[in-house]
């Protein structure tokens, strides 16, 4: 075993031994720590949501090309072709006899229907592009309508664009909350370390006196602050978890109100390890600026 | 061998602590730096260790050039002595052999080896069977022996002390005096400054005599 590893593992349980040292000290830093990553990891998984949910709600995504009455199967061939070519994704051709159907169907409808001298409705398609952009499908809205035999061509999008830029500034607010609570964070850990400095200053300066680099020196207070940066982005992990399991019923029920079916997604073992990285490396930083400054004095 | 041109120590104010002094100290010597208090015998034991940079004169031991180390050079120089002060500078929070194995540590010793030869060096001070005490419980002159031996446990070539005995009774000091005469004669070269007298009617050594930080003989 070289020294390098040697000395490694005996900062890594150096940290381990201070973190346990002070467990009152721990819990309330991690506490500190955990709730400053869950606010912003929280309105990261719940904008997730929203984005899921926008992108199942139904309508959201799908254009309506109405053709001129006076369409004819040869007409519908060509929409058909032209579809082929141009959307990437799934269509559904509604022809003006199965229209009536449905209309006649509806509630109040029937009579109404019998009484017309003929059918008024066209025939029509429904449009599921793969590229859900706003601006994609704008794109392709303006493109079917200058297709031939299209009479309307309609697409939700001022609810598309509004929800879209809505989530924008959701992402936007989340990085600044996020950006907010990081600094935070490497506030706490700055302060901690700068605290336990103090308190061994006499062992730094004997360990200096007697050949520790800076780098054995530093170690342990690095180690700590990553250790307690991924402990915190840890709790931070389960405290979103639980968060969004309280949460999942009610929002099962009210997606039920409304005639649908939704679950929120919950965050797995990947997100709580990038939590906990990210916790660690915000740490690590906090450690970095409170040792640099901190150790100034020894030299 | 430690190698001293022109060498001087100015602290900020003005004070010259060392002043032109030359000398040389050659491997296995056991030398005595003396002299009034404030002639300069700290600044000198500090200067030798690197614990201090000269302002000025130039400063070689073991055939490297003090003066001109770098900054992240000085450690790993300073591994090779052994260091003794008259406060002892040992750790309350760690008991005594943890106090003795901090060298090894910081040398990356496997913890194994490390407490191995930690209690060898305990056991070289008459102090093995008080490797569980925190330092706090030992008496002043088994607080000075710990840090003897935490500063041999690294086997140094060269033992500096800076008033080893200068907190002990006369007792205590001269079972000092014997540590320091046992390294001198497996062949360490001991560097103690000390206004002691002692030293010189028991042991003998070459004396380095500090006046006002210039070197009178």
């Amino acid at each position: 075993m070289n020294a390098w590893f040697i000395q490694h593992r005996a900062a890594l349980a150096a940290a381990f031994r201070r973190l346990w040292a002070t467990p009152l000290n721990t819990l309330l830093s991690l506490v500190v720590i955990g709730i400053a990553l869950t606010l912003p990891a929280f309105g990261y998984v719940a904008l997730d949501n929203l984005r899921d949910l926008g992108r199942s709600a139904s309508g959201v995504q799908q254009i309506s090309l109405f053709m001129n009455l006076e369409a004819g199967k040869k007409d519908v061939a060509e929409i058909e072709n032209r579809l082929r070519q141009a959307a990437n994704g799934k269509w559904k051709f509604v022809p003006k006899e199965e229209a009536l159907k449905r209309m006649q169907a509806s509630e109040g409808m029937a009579e109404i229907v019998a009484s017309l001298p003929r059918n008024p409705l066209p025939d029509a398609f429904i449009v599921e592009p793969t590229n859900t952009e706003p601006e994609a499908l704008e794109i392709l809205r303006k493109e079917i309508s200058g297709w031939p035999k299209v009479a309307h061509v309609q697409l939700d999008s001022a609810w598309v664009k509004r929800f879209d830029a809505f989530l924008r500034l959701g992402k936007l607010a989340l990085w600044m909350l996020a950006g907010l609570f990081g600094a935070g964070l490497v506030a706490v850990t700055f302060n901690t370390i700068r605290l336990q400095v103090m308190a061994q200053s006499v062992e730094i300066e004997v360990a200096r006196m007697i050949g520790a680099t800076d780098g054995f020196i530093r170690r342990p207070f690095y180690y700590f602050g990553a250790l307690q940066g991924a402990l915190g982005g840890l709790l931070a992990a389960g405290l979103v978890l639980g968060a969004l399991h309280l949460l999942s019923g009610p929002v099962g029920e009210l997606a039920a109100l409304y005639g649908g079916s939704f679950g929120l997604r919950l965050p797995g073992v990947p997100e709580a390890a990038v939590l906990a990285a990210l916790g660690a490396f915000l740490g690590w930083l906090g450690a970095q600026l409170s040792v640099s400054l901190s150790l100034r004095k020894f030299d | 061998m430690i190698e001293a041109s022109n060498l001087s120590k100015r602290y900020p104010g003005g004070l010259d602590a060392v002043k032109d002094a030359s000398f040389r100290i050659d491997a296995g010597q056991m030398v005595l730096i003396t002299g009034h208090s404030g002639a300069g015998k700290t600044t000198l034991v500090k200067l030798i260790s690197t614990i201090e940079r000269p302002t000025s004169g130039s400063l070689v031991v073991n055939g490297q050039n003090l003066s001109a180390l770098g900054r992240h050079a000085i450690p790993h120089v300073r591994r090779h002595f052994g260091l003794v002060f008259q406060d002892q500078k040992l750790l309350f929070d760690r008991n005594a052999l943890n106090n003795v194995m901090l060298p090894l540590e910081i040398a990356g010793q496997p913890r194994r080896e490390a407490i191995r030869r930690a209690q060898a060096a305990l056991d070289k001070v008459g102090l093995l069977a008080r490797e569980k005490a925190n330092p706090i419980a030992l008496s002043g002159g088994e607080q000075q022996r710990l840090a003897i031996a935490r500063a041999v446990v690294n086997r140094p070539t060269i033992l500096i002390a800076d008033e080893p005995t200068g907190n002990l009774d006369t007792e205590s000091g001269m079972a000092i005096l014997d540590i320091f005469a046992d390294f001198h004669r497996v062949g360490v070269t001991v560097v103690v400054a000390t206004h002691d007298q002692s030293w010189i009617e028991r042991y003998h050594p070459n004396v380095l005599r500090l006046d006002h930080g210039r070197v009178v003989s």
